[in-house]
């Protein structure tokens, strides 16, 4: 099959239409193929650049499949220890008001043994972003079991599949959060999709905007696919994904306190 | 002007901090330390000097507020005792690894496990030979009275800056308890934006006009440039110790025999060498007031002139293993102390130095 | 009637291969290339001019490694 010649009449600076954010580092992200870490990354840091507030944000990355975060995001982060972003932001932001803080965090980190920073920080309505990645697994360390494990799905430490009876039920700390007061704006995405990435990004920027009303903490969760980690290609993964990861973790806001 | 004060320990240390224009302090409540966070609270330290006075929800996550606020090159410490300065022990890895500095005040109680209340010294192993994982070395000072828990505060932070390395204080229930008259430094501003810039210019405070990103952290996935990484770590101790042993030195000259002790133990050493000096057994005390870096070569320069050493501490005997490492055998070294709280008395230590050093 | 022309330019050494742009295409557009990059990824390429520039396949694109261009043709 012929390469495909590309018209020089379309390819011109004036024609641009989308390009990729100079807010991420030149730096190749490390991601497996297709995983919604690389997307996320992007919209964020789209974001940031849309508001001009690069000079302004500081960064939380966790441990876990994003823990080098900070070699893709073109702002000073910081790298908590795992599970500890929300605590790292809590005193970042407490000690600069005037900044814009995040924490991007994955399953394991926020809701395995970060959920008490979780709680607390959002207990407290600290004016920070919390993004959770929800892939369902432990990535990094090779497809663990993790919090939002689904029911029968298998991982390396649950290879017969999860058992309610011995681990529990997937944990929806999302909507746990959304009962406490100090959140405002709680919602859940996935950035499977351009429909879903271009809903993210709009409550990700909303999650930032709402750090200047002072009113509480945004909490943006982004559901996505782990391709090695589930042993699906990228877009087995996204259909997976919405069959199975959406009936039990439903898109669309969960709080909005304006 | 220089202000004084009848204090408690605790509170002094608290007090001392706003003064030394602490930035935060995120701290936990337990035994014998809550007073710090309690007295911070009271003075409203936000509306003060604009410091931030936070209780987190464990002491966890008290050190990564530590961590967070010192990445932001931010004036940050935090106080606790042995079983939550246990749980912060990763945290405090992080920042050494990290090369951040802050301050942590452990008031030492009895352990192991829940332990007790009462004041020990049995967390010597874990402050000086690090609690954490990896190589790593805490500036380790140990006050003897409510004066050097205040002056150890601003002492801290001028150490833990310089140096960029966590620094720890190490008390006692008894030193944070006890009341004493205490003279206060005035009040010190706290750094201004420019200065953290200035100062710090590798902490995380948005990346302003186009600077590379600026990003703290303690992982580095290519094990050579992480061994050189220690290796860095490893000079900068030796620079620590060249430059920042502290000790003091009683009645040592014409001495016989010599106390090493810390905090608690080295007043009560104090009492005992008068008794002893009564009774005509001629007995120094030499005090460790760094135990890292350790003082290795007074104690070593005092070996060549007295029969013995009586190592007092409130433990089973920890410190003990760095006199004999200072001293290399060439005479007796031997402990006493009481553990799980008790404490003894300066006629025990008395006892003690006849029984174990001068009849042995 | 003007028409609307696009154009994607992949960035094939960025490019990993994990097609979640081909679904995304309005048009149909992309395929993925027999070539392989320096990774070994078959990389993602246009194989019509039937863009539209509607940027669906960058903006889901983990790696951020399509650019889109997009010109207004008056036939």
């Amino acid at each position: 099959m012929a390469e495909f010649k590309t018209n020089p009449e379309i390819v011109k600076p004036e024609n641009l239409v989308y390009k990729r954010t100079e807010m991420l580092t030149p730096a190749t992200m490390h991601y497996c193929p297709g995983c919604g870490h690389g997307t996320t990354h992007r919209i964020i840091m789209e974001v940031i650049e849309e508001m001009g507030v690069a000079a302004d944000t500081v960064g939380i990355a966790p441990v876990g499949c994003s823990v080098l975060a900070y070699d893709y995001m073109n702002i000073d982060m910081q790298e908590a220890a795992h599970g500890r972003a929300p605590a790292l932001a809590t005193a970042v932001k407490r000690l600069m008001p005037e900044k814009f803080v995040f924490t991007y965090q994955g399953d394991g980190d926020l809701a395995a043994i970060g959920t008490a920073e979780t709680i607390h920080a959002c207990n407290r309505g600290e004016n920070i972003t919390i993004i959770f990645v929800n892939n369902g697994i432990y990535g990094m360390t090779g497809g663990q079991m993790a919090p939002t494990t689904l029911e029968n799905m298998k991982a390396s430490t649950c290879p017969y599949g999860r058992d309610i009876a011995t681990m529990g039920s997937p944990l929806k700390i999302t909507e746990l959060i959304a009962q406490l007061p100090g959140t405002m704006y709680v919602t859940r995405q996935a950035v499977h999709t351009p429909a879903a990435v271009r809903s993210t990004k709009k409550a990700i920027r909303k999650a930032f905007e709402n750090q200047k009303l002072k009113k509480g903490l945004s909490f943006v969760e982004v559901v996505s696919n782990c391709n090695s980690g589930w042993k699906m290609t990228p877009r087995q993964a996204n259909e997976w994904m919405v069959q199975n990861m959406f009936p039990y973790f439903p898109l669309g806001d969960i709080k909005v306190n304006e | 002007m220089k202000e004084l004060r009848l204090m408690k320990g605790n509170e002094a240390f608290a007090e001392a901090a706003i003064r030394a224009g602490a930035d935060g302090y995120f701290g936990y409540p337990i035994t014998p330390q809550s007073e710090v966070m309690e007295y911070l609270m009271a003075q409203k330290t936000e509306e003060r000097t604009g410091m931030v006075t936070l209780q987190a929800e464990s002491e966890i996550a008290a050190i990564n507020m530590v961590y967070g606020g010192a990445c932001c090159g931010k004036r940050v410490l935090t106080s606790s005792s042995s079983p939550g300065i246990s749980l912060k022990q990763e945290g405090i890895s992080y920042i050494a690894g990290a090369e951040l500095p802050c301050v942590i005040l452990n008031c030492v109680r009895g352990g192991p496990g829940l332990g007790t209340i009462q004041p020990s010294q049995s967390d010597y192993f874990q402050s000086t030979k690090g609690g954490g994982h990896g190589d790593y070395r805490l500036i380790v000072l140990a006050p003897a009275s409510v004066q050097e828990m205040a002056d150890f505060a601003s002492l801290g932070f001028d150490l833990a800056f310089k140096y960029r390395n966590p620094v720890l204080i190490l008390a006692d229930g008894a030193i944070g308890q006890v009341m004493e008259k205490v003279e206060l430094q005035p009040q010190q501003p706290r750094l201004t934006m420019d200065e953290i810039k200035k100062n710090t210019p590798w902490a995380t405070v948005g990346r302003a006009n186009g600077r590379e990103r600026n990003f703290v952290t303690s992982l580095d996935l290519d094990s050579l440039r992480m061994e050189k990484h220690n290796h860095d770590l490893q000079a900068k101790y030796r620079q620590i110790e060249e430059n920042e042993m502290r000790y003091e030195a009683l009645q040592c000259d014409d001495a016989d025999y010599i106390f090493v002790a810390y905090g608690t133990s080295s007043r009560l050493c104090q009492k005992a060498i008068q008794l002893a000096r009564e009774e005509g057994i001629k007995v120094g005390l030499l005090r460790p007031i760094t135990l890292f870096p350790f003082p290795k070569k007074p104690l070593e320069d005092l070996s060549k002139r007295v029969k013995g050493m009586l190592v007092v501490e409130l433990s089973m005997g920890q410190m003990i293993e760095d006199v004999r490492l200072s001293v290399h055998d060439k005479i007796k070294v031997e402990h006493f102390g009481r553990a799980g709280g008790m404490i003894p008395s300066p006629h025990d230590i008395v006892d003690a130095l006849k029984k174990q050093i001068i009849g042995g | 009637m003007a028409k609307i022309k696009g154009e994607i330019v992949v960035d094939t050494e960025r490019c990993k291969g994990c097609e979640v742009c081909i679904p995304a295409c309005p048009v149909s557009v992309i395929v993925m290339a027999a070539g392989v990059n320096r990774k070994g990824y078959h990389y993602a390429m246009p194989s019509t001019d039937a863009c539209i520039g509607c940027a669906s396949c960058a903006i889901v694109c983990p790696d951020g490694a399509i650019t889109v261009y997009k010109k207004k043709f008056t036939e």
